[in-house]
């Protein structure tokens, strides 16, 4: 039971489905895992020796004898104590609302401080976005109350890619001025031309890459990656492509497929929560977590990246 | 962090120590004959009380009672062995007993008892004249020499705190807490209730519990399930004996059969601490609002015994939805709340929810839930996920007429694997990959 505990520290992603709470998903599994936990073999009842007084056999009644006898402690029962694992630490990483699904990142124990040293790294998320031309409603999603309907044949693939260029370029310079660099330095072009451009605090939500996968009039689909981002500003992005395009578009659905180093393949379903699939995608995601925190060292707010970058290659040159 | 907070309220009302023991009556007269000897003896050889060395106690002395101790004077009262010598003696702190049952707070032979006092205020009471009069008793110096018998018979336990907030650290002393626990009734749950804690420690098993325990092995409950049973309804053992067979017979007469008696009691605990017009109350609602025979609404109390303890408001407003917001007939109803009674307690968000999608997206029409009523009990996201599955395989089919027809409680109650193999005619794999798309 020990063993399994320690095994279930650390880091894994689960997939969470629409329509359901972020917070209903981590109370699941809290309580599963402490299911499986309590099931498991649990280290042997303490004793404790007592002498009890008695007349030996065959004495005299008024002799009095002890016996020394071993008694479990009543006060360790289970039924008296309370069961053990009354409660597990599982914190999640970066949320997902209620009607959008896709790779949440859940910590256990000792992993919930990885999630805060994960998140400082600001690594980028993955969406898959699916938007309907011809509608537009008050909260940019497909159920919320209808505000117009428009035409939409006039819109094609290409319109369509100029607008998302268009979106990719301003969000790019965004993020030359959030990523704290001297834009004029070699430093700046390399890691922008390797797209390793990186903000080094919260920021506003940055689209670092977009671009469409699916076009099917009315319906379309984009392919998002983003930082410091919510799905609500994905589907106002939609709402603006629609309004951009002279026609109107809402969001279907938000698919989060990736979430810094986890991607979809090793995110679990809501059929394996359960200890044994929890443990084994906590062992898996081990060796990746570790290389994501250690790729890019953390940087202090107001602590320019060149000067990290130099101190690093000249740690290289001297090795 | 809801269950957190419970706890933190729950420990905020700690369990106070009732110091329990024998009779109060039989102590003080103990105590004042004790008192006048040794007043006499002091006034005779005029050394003060305080030094007077033991030889005028009657027993060897005692400081916690032994588990197996054979003690004259308490096997002539008919006594069990563990009494609640809780204190030691010398520490002048009489062990008192309290009775049982919440009713009873002062026996009836105190006539000159105050009444407003608690029992534990009234012994503090004594305590306190006893010592204004000076009843110190000497005691035996540490380091004096004493018998080979008083030694073996010194059983120094730690002293029992007096508030505390769990029942573990009183569970080792006192047979009622330990009798409990063998029997298999969580002390842990139940010291986090309120109040629960207090009344179980002053409780007597010998007296009370054994009797109402009885009572319960023949009205039917099973001996394995007497602990589970006062874990969830630690009340009835407060209530009068008299009073729970009035109850039953009650039920009897109601012409329920023993077993479906014993089922109703295991399954709802709390019914035999309503009184016999609130159970009839209830039967009644049941009757009327569902428009039952007499036999079918025993049945269905029998099935779901928790309809006649839980509130009645949600049934209520259940009973509304299902014909006012879904609009089924009446008899539609009835029939689905005989295959599944369940229904009735169910949430109306949850069934709503349901309700809202099988007939509205899937398109199954009311006759047909109603042949299926299973549906309404199953999780959404499961009838959401497997009914996009058959949509994109282009075999959601839910009309019986046609061919390739799938049937919804099939739908719904199948585990994964053969509704993977039978009804989609997929792999669980290609199962497990669409519902990563969605």
């Amino acid at each position: 039971m020990r063993r399994a505990y320690r095994e279930l520290q650390g880091l894994f992603a689960v997939y969470k489905p629409p329509g359901v709470h972020w917070k209903r998903v981590r109370d699941t599994i809290e309580t599963r895992l402490i299911q499986d936990l309590r099931s498991l073999d649990r280290p042997p009842q303490p004793e404790q020796v007592r002498f009890l007084l008695g007349s030996g056999e065959g004495q005299d009644p008024s002799e009095l004898t002890l016996t020394a006898t071993n008694v479990p402690v009543l006060a360790e029962h289970p039924l008296v104590k309370g069961p053990p694992f009354p409660h597990l630490k599982v914190g999640v990483g970066a949320h997902l609302d209620l009607p959008s699904s896709g790779v949440l990142i859940l910590g256990v124990g000792s992993g919930n401080q990885l999630l805060q040293r994960l998140k400082s790294q600001h690594l980028s998320k993955e969406y898959i976005v699916q938007g309907v031309f011809g509608k537009a409603t008050d909260d940019f999603s497909d159920t919320g109350r209808l505000v117009e309907k428009t035409t939409f044949d006039h819109v094609t693939l290409c319109s369509l890619e100029k607008i998302i260029a268009m979106i990719d370029g301003t969000h790019r310079k965004a993020l030359l001025t959030y990523a704290g660099i001297d834009l004029h330095s070699q430093e700046a072009y390399e890691q922008a031309v390797a797209g390793l451009l990186r903000p080094s605090h919260k920021t506003t939500p940055l689209i670092t890459g977009i671009r469409c996968v699916h076009f099917d009039p009315p319906h379309f689909t984009l392919e998002v990656q983003s930082l410091n981002e919510t799905q609500q500003y994905l589907r106002k992005v939609v709402h603006e492509i629609g309004l951009e395009l002279r026609s109107s578009a809402v969001c279907g659905q938000v698919r989060r497929t990736r979430d810094g180093p986890f991607t979809q393949h090793d995110a679990l379903l809501h059929s394996h929560w359960d200890l044994d699939k929890v443990r084994a995608a906590v062992a898996e995601a081990g060796p990746r977590v570790w290389a994501a925190l250690r790729c890019a060292r953390d940087v202090q707010p107001g602590e320019r990246r060149e000067s990290v970058r130099a101190t690093n290659t000249e740690s290289a040159e001297h090795t | 962090m809801q269950d957190r907070e419970l706890q933190r309220h729950s420990h905020k009302q700690s369990i106070s120590l009732e110091i329990a023991a024998r009779n109060i009556e039989d102590l003080g007269n103990e105590m004042t004959a004790i008192l006048s000897e040794a007043k006499h003896v002091a006034n005779e050889m005029a050394i003060p009380a305080e030094f007077k060395t033991s030889r005028r106690r009657k027993r060897p002395r005692r400081y916690i009672a032994d588990l197996d101790a054979s003690d004259d004077h308490d096997q002539e009262q008919g006594r069990s062995n563990a009494n609640f010598w809780l204190v030691a003696r010398s520490w002048r702190l009489p062990a008192r007993r309290y009775t049982s049952s919440g009713d009873k707070v002062q026996p009836a032979d105190e006539e000159n008892a105050p009444k407003h006092l608690l029992p534990f205020e009234k012994q503090f009471q004594q305590i306190a004249q006893l010592s204004l009069q000076d009843c110190e008793l000497p005691a035996k110096h540490p380091l004096e020499n004493i018998t080979e018998d008083e030694a073996v018979q010194i059983n120094a336990e730690p002293p029992l705190p007096a508030c505390s907030n769990t029942l573990k650290h009183y569970v080792e002393q006192s047979e009622t807490l330990r009798q409990l626990v063998l029997l298999g009734v969580d002390l842990s749950k139940l010291e986090q209730r309120p109040n629960v804690g207090n009344m179980l420690i002053r409780l007597d098993f010998e007296k009370d519990i054994k009797e109402k325990l009885l009572f319960l092995k023949e009205v039917g409950v099973l001996e394995n399930q007497l602990g589970p049973f006062l874990t969830k309804n630690p009340f009835i053992l407060t209530e009068n004996l008299e009073d729970l067979q009035i109850r039953v017979s009650y039920l009897k007469s109601k012409k329920f059969t023993n077993t479906a008696i014993a089922r109703i009691i295991s399954k709802a605990p709390y019914l035999l601490n309503f009184n016999v017009e609130r159970i009839d109350n209830r039967l009644g609602f049941y009757q009327k609002e569902l428009g039952l025979s007499k036999q079918k609404t025993m049945n269905l109390v029998t099935r779901l015994p928790r309809l006649l303890t839980g509130s009645l408001e949600p049934v209520k407003e259940n009973l509304k939805v299902y014909e006012i917001e879904f609009g089924f007939h009446k008899n539609e109803i009835q029939h689905i709340i005989s295959m599944v009674p369940k229904v009735l307690t169910a949430n109306k968000k949850k069934i709503t929810g349901i309700f809202d999608y099988v007939h509205n997206t899937m398109g199954v029409p009311h006759h047909m839930i109603c042949r299926f009523p299973q549906v309404l009990n199953c999780k959404l996201l499961r009838i959401k996920e497997r009914h996009l599955f058959l949509k994109y395989l282009e075999r959601a089919q839910y009309d019986p007429s046609l061919p390739n027809y799938v049937s919804l409680d099939r739908l719904a109650t199948l585990t994964d694997e053969v509704f993977c193999r039978e009804i989609a005619l997929a792999t669980v794999k290609d199962f497990e990959i669409f519902q990563k798309t969605l």
